[in-house]
Formats: structure tokens, C-alpha cells, sequence
């Protein structure tokens, strides 16, 4: 089987606000079917990157391509081949939804015939077949934001960016729009950034966290889980056991007292603590009451990731 | 391209109170002019009867309203074209168009060629009423065309001049602003064209208003229409050129 086509192929982006290197040498590609979940605290540059790949931005230096042609070189076939939704979505509050679409599509070279198709499948897809007829400025921020994301599906770019695209919208419109991303993602480019873990979790193939301007990590969702990743049990005794017996066990890396005989123990991931312990525990009669695991801990990876306590991978 | 864009151009005027406001203004005030000028005109008839070579209905009645519609126009014009991209701007909708896969001259030429139309149905209003006045005498066509034209072009030139404005700021109001800061210069170089020297001369040759006076008079010089011509140009020049500059920096 040949490999998935490369949809987007950055080189060396950076980008300066005055003193501020706003972004500096991002490099990644993106193959179809991938789904890149962009996260990152507000400033790392990640809506800056996002600008420059839709050409909206121009960068100081590096190299974008998307579908293979070069967006500065080439840049109608390039601008054919994306979708962009910034944050907030660029819609025209004067205009009913099905005329916003339109001329969305029209803008980007479609026919009258092809426009109406479009238009129509994308009302159906998108759920907004109610409120086509509706003024823009009258929906609600979720509608708003399901019509901008419908307006970068119309003409099918391979390529689609996607700028926090769950703001403003309630648990149900997230999951629903996780669902959407997921379909997209069959066999779409999509990088969408993101504040919430959740999101990345919910939709995402890849992941790549920025900050201050660098990647600081890029892989696929499951490295990035499984990783070199402690993992932690949080247990609870009768009788505390004295430290130096937990820390002896096998694979326990820090013994984290929690007061009123509960322990947190770091250990390796994958090293089998659990049973271990509690054959310990019952040999030794401590009592043991309380057994949870804290599991591979996402979050936690991400947060020392975003601290820099960890160097680049 | 262009005519997608300005078709969504003429479809927000619309849908906004203001365009209405401003055909209404224009219209209501100018009937009103038009109505006087032809009173007067009914009253003085009796002693221009007795002269040779007198100045006919299209000298007293048409050129005089041609002359306020100018002034009228002129002052409405920038409360048009101040949204045209200030307000993409300030809404967040520019990088709708931006990262289209469009370029910078059919984008500015789309957005001008919108308000541009907007402007010509409303000189098309003015124009239907010394229009009327065809159904009870004969007017001078020449010098109706000549006027019209005039109207046209020095409209469509402040257009020009309003729409690279707008490109240079997010708000609307200081759009307006600078476009009506250029109108007050052009009309002081029309005030210091009055003078004989050779800087009253040149000042006088860049004021617009000087060369819708000639066409008014029925003087139709082909050096008055390339006047415009170029105006229009260079402020559309200046937005292409400003318009790639913003895609690539702001």
C-alpha cells in the first residue's frame, strides 16, 4: 500500500512581532487521514502558525506546502486546497446563512451548479438546514461556529485548519463536532488547536504542543500516552508500613506520603506494582484498605511538557 | 471573482440602514433644489424671451442641480465606501477573503465595483429629474451627457479615494474621517487654483472639482476624463499594493 499523500509540509516557519519571536523553525508534515490536535497555553504561537499556513500571515521565513504546491509560489492551487476557520469565525452578520455559504463557495472557484450542490450538502452535513434562512447575526455563538465550519468544507479541501474550533460551543455541539472531525479525518488533513485535553483525546491521531513559539513535542496521540510515562497507585493502609518498605518494592521510583496511612507511589510504567504489593501487604499485615491507580496520566505529560521540565523530545 | 465580490458588496449595502438613508438624503434634498430651480426658472422665462442666444432650461435648471448633486454626493460618498474594509477588519471576516484563493486586485477591484454601482443608482435617481423635464421641452443632450458624465467620473474618483482609505484603518468612523480630511484639501486646492500664477495653475489641475466644472459647461475634454481616469487608478493601485502588503504583514 503507498503512503498516505502528504497534504501539508512546513519547513522552518518563523515569524517575529518586533522583538517577539512570535514563532521560530517549525517543521512538520501532515499526511491525509491524519488528525493533529494542536494544543497549547494562549501566546505559544499557535494561531500565528495557523495565520501563516492559510496565507493570511506572511512569515519571515520558511517554506509552506500544501498538496504540493507552495503557498507563495503557487498560491492559487495552494489557497484551492485549504480550509480555514480563525477564531472568531469570518462571517458576514448581514447575511443569511445559505447566502454566506454561497458566496463562500463561489469565492473559491466554484460553479453555480457546483455551488448549490455544495451549498445543499453541506447544510445536511453540518446540521443547519433549520437555520439557513436565518441572519447570521441572530444565531447563536454554536450555530455561528458550526456555519464557519461548514463554510471551510465546501469546497472539499483536502487540507483543513481549524483555530479552536470548541470555543463558545456546549458539551452536546463538542461532541458533536468531535464527531464531524472524526469523519473529516478519514480522509482529510486536519490540524485543529485547542486548549482542552479532552478535544485532543476525543479526536486526534497526532499531537504536537507548542511553546513560546517552539514545538516542544510532536507524535502520534498513542506515543505520547504510552511514552516514557510514569504512572503512580495511590494506596492506603490500616497500619503504615515505614517508607523505606514501599520504596523497596520493585519498579516504585518516589513514595509520596499523604498523610493518615495513604501513599502515592511512582512507579515505571508498566512494571505490575499492584500485585506486588499486595502480596507485600498481606505478608506483612499492613491492612491494605485502598488500591488506585492513577493511571498513564495525559495531563500530567502535557502540563511538564508546557513547564519545560522535560527537554524537546 | 470580482463580480461574486461585488455582488456581496451590493447585497450588504442594501441590508444596511444606511444605504437607504444615504439614497434618501441624496434624493430628498435634491428634489427639493430641483423644484426651486425650476420655479425660478418658470419665473425669469418671461425675460429671457426677449433675448438673443439666451441660456436655456439645461444651463439654469440641469447644470445647477448636476453642481449640487456633485457637493451632495461628494459628501455622502465617504460614509459608503468607509466600510468597505474597516469594517472586514474590525469584524473578523477579512481572512474569509485573504486566505480565498483570490488575488488583491480582484478583491479591491470587487469592493469598488460594488459601492461603485450603489453610487451610480443613486446619480441615476438625481438624473431621472431633469429627465422629466424632457416630456414638456428640449434639452441639450450634449451638455446633459457632458454633466452626467462629469457627476460619474468625479464620484466614482472620491470612491477610489475612499475605498484605498479604508484599507488603512480597522475603524470605519476614522475611514470617513480621512477620506472627508482629502476632500477638504482637494477643495483648497480648487480655492488656490483661482489664482494666475504657475502653483495656483498646477494646484488648480489636481483639484477634481475644476474639471467637472469644464464638463458641466458642456466643455468635453478628453484630458478631463483621463484626469479621473488616473485618479481612480492610482488610489486602486495604492489599494492592491497596500492589500498585498497587509496579506503579508499586519
Amino acid at each position: 500500500m503507498n503512503a498516505p499523500p502528504t497534504v501539508l509540509q512546513v519547513d522552518n516557519l518563523s515569524r517575529r512581532f518586533g522583538a517577539l519571536h512570535a514563532v521560530e523553525s517549525v517543521s512538520f508534515s501532515l499526511q491525509r487521514g491524519q488528525v493533529l490536535g494542536w494544543l497549547g497555553p494562549n501566546g505559544a504561537g499557535k494561531s500565528t502558525t495557523l495565520r501563516m499556513l492559510a496565507g493570511v500571515l506572511a512569515p519571515d521565513a520558511g517554506r509552506i506546502v500544501i498538496n504540493g504546491a507552495d503557498l507563495f509560489d503557487q498560491p492559487r492551487p495552494a489557497r484551492q486546497a485549504l480550509g480555514y476557520l480563525p477564531e472568531p469565525p469570518p462571517l458576514y452578520r448581514e447575511l443569511r446563512v445559505e447566502e454566506q455559504l454561497w458566496f463562500s463557495a463561489r469565492l473559491h472557484g466554484l460553479s453555480r451548479t457546483a455551488s448549490r450542490r455544495a451549498v445543499a450538502d453541506t447544510l445536511a452535513r453540518c446540521g443547519l438546514e433549520a437555520v439557513q434562512r436565518r441572519l447570521i447575526g441572530h444565531l447563536s455563538r454554536g450555530y455561528q461556529q458550526r456555519v464557519g465550519i461548514a463554510q471551510t468544507l465546501l469546497h472539499d479541501p483536502p487540507l483543513l485548519l481549524l483555530d479552536e474550533p470548541t470555543t463558545g460551543l456546549d458539551p452536546l455541539q463538542v461532541a458533536e463536532l468531535h464527531q464531524l472531525i472524526r469523519e473529516l479525518g478519514r480522509d482529510h488533513g486536519v490540524i485543529f488547536s485547542t486548549h482542552r485535553l479532552a478535544d485532543v483525546r476525543a479526536v486526534c491521531t497526532h499531537v504536537q504542543i507548542m511553546r513560546d513559539g517552539r514545538l516542544v513535542y510532536a507524535g502520534a496521540l498513542a506515543e505520547l500516552e504510552r511514552g516514557d510515562l510514569t504512572t503512580a497507585l495511590r494506596v492506603g493502609f490500616e497500619t503504615s508500613p515505614p517508607l523505606t518498605a514501599l520504596a523497596a518494592l520493585p519498579g516504585v521510583i518516589a513514595v509520596e506520603p499523604l498523610g493518615r496511612g495513604r501513599f502515592r507511589l511512582r512507579h515505571a510504567a508498566g512494571a505490575n506494582l499492584a500485585r506486588m504489593l499486595v502480596e507485600q501487604a498481606v505478608a506483612a499485615g499492613w491492612g491494605l484498605c485502598e488500591l488506585i491507580p492513577e493511571g498513564a496520566d495525559l495531563e500530567q505529560r502535557c502540563i511538564e511538557l508546557l513547564l519545560g521540565t522535560e527537554e524537546a523530545s | 471573482m470580482i463580480s461574486i465580490i461585488a455582488a456581496r458588496e451590493w447585497r450588504v449595502l442594501f441590508a444596511s440602514p444606511l444605504a437607504w438613508g444615504v439614497l434618501a438624503m441624496a434624493q430628498g434634498g435634491l428634489a427639493w433644489i430641483f423644484v426651486t430651480l425650476v420655479a425660478d426658472f418658470q419665473a425669469l422665462q418671461g425675460q429671457l424671451a426677449g433675448l438673443d442666444s439666451a441660456p436655456g432650461v439645461t444651463d439654469l435648471v440641469v447644470a445647477p442641480l448636476f453642481q449640487a448633486a456633485a457637493w451632495v454626493l461628494l459628501l455622502l460618498t465617504p460614509l459608503l465606501t468607509m466600510r468597505l474594509f474597516s469594517e472586514e477588519r474590525r469584524a473578523h471576516t477579512f481572512e474569509l477573503l485573504l486566505s480565498a484563493p483570490v488575488s488583491a486586485s480582484a478583491i479591491v477591484l470587487g469592493k469598488y465595483l460594488g459601492v461603485l454601482a450603489f453610487l451610480l443608482l443613486a446619480i441615476a435617481l438625481v438624473a431621472a429629474m431633469p429627465l422629466t423635464l424632457a416630456l414638456g421641452t428640449t434639452l441639450d443632450q450634449g451638455k446633459l451627457l457632458a454633466g452626467l458624465l462629469g457627476l460619474c467620473l468625479l464620484i466614482a474618483a472620491i470612491a477610489a479615494a475612499g475605498l484605498y482609505l479604508s484599507l488603512l484603518t480597522r475603524q470605519p468612523a476614522l475611514a470617513a474621517v480621512a477620506t472627508f480630511g482629502l476632500l477638504l484639501l482637494l477643495w483648497l486646492a480648487d480655492i488656490a487654483g483661482a489664482r494666475s500664477d504657475l502653483a495656483g495653475r498646477l494646484l488648480g489641475y489636481l483639484a477634481p472639482l475644476r474639471h467637472y466644472e469644464a464638463l458641466l459647461r458642456g466643455l468635453f475634454d478628453s484630458a478631463d476624463v483621463a484626469y479621473y481616469l488616473l485618479f481612480i487608478t492610482l488610489f486602486l493601485g495604492l489599494a492592491v499594493r497596500r492589500l498585498d502588503d497587509l496579506r503579508l504583514r499586519d
